[in-house]
């Protein structure tokens, strides 16, 4: 069983929702990364997800899109990234690791080589935003192998036919993108979410995530009420970005993500 | 023997032109792209929709554009008879209208109301500002902070027409950051906002779809030359930033035998100093902007930033058809630097009285390298993509002229 599999499950015998907090790695120094990955378990995580910086991210707004340009200053590369996996993974064997990026930089490094590190060092998913399925199964297929679980994103425009092939190439999770915008956005429609994951669990016994424009305990909250996991990422991101030093980061991320712990255990 | 590839048989149904292409998005764009080329796809073949095209592009843009022989600077050259394809008299001064023209009428037919687009000299914005006053539709304008200090009378002119031009302070700040913002803000207004891409670039169906609205050039040079010369042309010289104006030059002739045919690239400083604008010179397929293509790139595979004395060329990537085009060997790459490219900007200027964009200055610099070196009864087209009046400014400053 796969370290995503098993969390899962073990929140799921529990009757909580995972929490799943995003940092970008590198930022704003690179030496911060393992640490403030360790403080995030301490807060509540059960889950990571580790963003790769990368020169145009496309799909998110003005948070992350910050976050890369002052990890790409330290010329933090993928390969880096993976060498900072490797590190946490010396003192935790067991909460699961998620790369989220874009795929210019797995290209360069090479696919195969590419799967074949991130299994070393211990990652347990790959998000890449703009792979859809139609384009995946060449990525996938060096993935799966070495029980790297491939998560895609579902949308609110997805229809059923793409959410079926979607959840037959996905496994781990499937994270779904709960607003039509860029992460950090601010239009969340949680009835919409709760009907739209009602439709993709007819297609699927995947967990489902909830990501994009969750900023604070209340929308957590709101949205652990429909969904097996919540994604946090542009409001941490921001905490980061604005502390001066490494315990002020680690003390301001820690605080928000306990908050969001208390508020969707409740 | 391999066979002869038919050209026009590209891309394939997943938008590929061999490796090139494809559509790498985000999946909140996947169904957008797929109601567009299901749009497309109807609407290139319905009358109405082809009468209103052809009606827009005659009484609106002025097509078509005409083929003018430049014979002193020709005879000045001593080689080969250069054919000049007046882009540039067009309606807003460039062959971006072509394009902007077809997407705004397919957006009208699909019911949006809202157009956004990306720019980096200014003529895709002016040309997409112009077709929205037109058609009646909201205007909104990625620009490049970069791009709106060296382009700022292009920036009073999308205002004067109603678009709310946007500066875009991230990354570079120049035209591929310019594309980054414009898809996000496509991916959080998808219900009511139509994306005019002002390339050959970007995800499917937007390669295939622009290069079929730019398509019009070849088609008009082909009568155009069978009547002025009884003959056709021997070779064929655009500039190539993402390449709209090139494939639409070259597309038509992509399938005949004897035609050579050359895509110029923005050398900037020097293809070996690194400083320049050249992905197929000195790139590498990768994935940028929802296709795979010849990237400027570093070893992490990071974005690089370019460099081009001409901002409408100053774009790391490149339509992947060119990418295609390349590895085919049935078009050949090459580059001009910035001071070649001035040279062709003076000549044109001084010896016709035609005023170029230095996007096409670059075609016209590897033209006066190309002349010479054929026969007087050879001839040369070259695609005079857009006129100068908007880089007069540029060249001033370059020249140490204060205005």
């Amino acid at each position: 069983m796969s370290r995503i599999e098993k969390t899962f499950s073990a929140l799921k015998s529990e009757g909580k929702t995972a929490l799943i907090p995003y940092v970008t790695a590198g930022d704003r120094e690179p030496s911060w990364t393992v640490s403030l990955m360790h403080a995030l378990v301490e807060a509540g995580a059960d889950v990571l997800e580790v963003g790769v910086p990368f020169s145009d991210p496309m799909a998110d707004g003005p948070a992350i899109q910050k976050a890369c340009e002052r990890a790409l200053l330290h010329g933090v590369s993928l390969s880096q990234v993976l060498d900072i996996v490797a590190e946490f993974r010396r003192s935790d064997n067991s909460t699961p690791v998620v790369l989220m990026g874009y795929l210019n930089p797995i290209e360069r490094m090479g696919y195969e080589t590419f799967a074949h590190r991130a299994g070393e060092v211990g990652v347990d998913g790959v998000l890449t935003v703009d792979l859809p399925p139609e384009e995946g199964a060449s990525l996938t297929q060096y993935l799966k192998p070495l029980n790297i679980d491939p998560i895609f994103l579902v949308a609110p425009t997805s229809t059923e036919a793409r959410i079926q092939s979607i959840a037959d190439l996905a496994s781990g999770f499937i994270y779904y993108v709960s607003l039509k915008g860029v992460t950090g956005a601010a239009n969340l429609d949680r009835d919409a979410v709760k009907a739209k994951l009602a439709q993709i669990r007819q297609h699927t016994s995947l967990p489902l995530g909830v990501g994009f424009g969750i900023r604070d305990a209340e929308t957590a909250a709101a949205m652990a009420e429909c969904g097996d996991a919540v994604v946090v990422g542009s409001a941490l991101v921001n905490l980061i970005g604005d502390s001066d030093s490494l315990e002020a980061a680690q003390a301001a991320v820690s605080a928000l993500l306990s908050e969001i712990r208390q508020a969707i255990d409740a | 023997m391999s066979e002869k590839i038919d050209f026009f048989e590209y891309p394939d149904a997943k938008g590929r032109f061999g490796d090139y292409g494809g559509r790498f998005v985000a999946e909140t764009l996947v169904e957008a792209l797929d109601e567009l080329t299901e749009a497309y796809e109807r609407y290139r073949k319905e009358p109405d929709f082809i009468a209103e095209l052809e009606d827009d592009l005659k009484n609106y843009v002025g097509r078509p554009s005409p083929l003018y022989h430049a014979k002193r600077w020709s005879s000045e050259l001593g080689g080969a008879q250069i054919f000049l394809k007046r882009e540039d008299l067009n309606h807003t001064g460039a062959h971006k209208i072509n394009h902007a023209l077809g997407q705004g009428l397919l957006a009208k037919r699909m019911g949006k109301t809202r157009i956004i687009a990306e720019t980096g000299a200014g003529q895709h914005g002016v040309a997409t500002a112009t077709v929205a006053a037109r058609l009646g539709l909201q205007c909104v304008v990625y620009m490049g902070a970069e791009d709106i200090q060296r382009q700022s009378p292009n920036v009073f002119r999308m205002r004067l027409l109603g678009a709310e031009v946007v500066p875009v302070e991230s990354g570079s700040r120049t035209l591929k950051d310019a594309l980054n913002e414009a898809m996000r803000d496509w991916v959080s207004n998808i219900d009511d906002t139509f994306y005019i891409i002002g390339t050959v670039a970007g995800p499917h169906p937007y390669p295939a779809m622009v290069r079929d609205f730019q398509a019009i050039i070849g088609r008009e040079l082909r009568g155009q030359m069978q009547e002025a010369e009884g003959a056709q042309a021997d070779a064929l010289i655009a500039c190539v930033g993402g390449g709209s104006n090139a494939i639409g030059l070259f597309y038509e002739f992509l399938n005949d035998d004897g035609i050579d045919i050359y895509g110029v690239e923005a050398g900037g400083d020097g293809v070996e100093t690194g400083r320049h604008a050249a992905p197929l010179q000195d790139g590498r397929p990768g994935v940028l902007h929802g296709n795979r293509t010849y990237l400027m790139e570093d070893d992490n595979g990071q974005i690089i930033e370019t460099h081009s004395i001409s901002a409408g060329l100053d774009y790391p990537g490149v339509g992947p058809e060119h990418s295609w085009l390349k590895d085919q060997k049935r078009v050949q790459y090459v580059s001009v630097t910035d001071d070649e490219a001035m040279q062709g900007f003076h000549a044109l200027t001084r010896i016709e009285g035609i005023i170029p964009a230095l996007e096409s200055s670059h075609a016209l610099a590897y033209a006066m390298k190309l002349a010479p070196t054929m026969r007087p009864d050879q001839r040369i087209v070259v695609n005079l993509s857009g006129r100068g009046d908007k880089d007069i400014n540029t060249v001033a400053q370059r020249e140490g002229i204060e205005l």
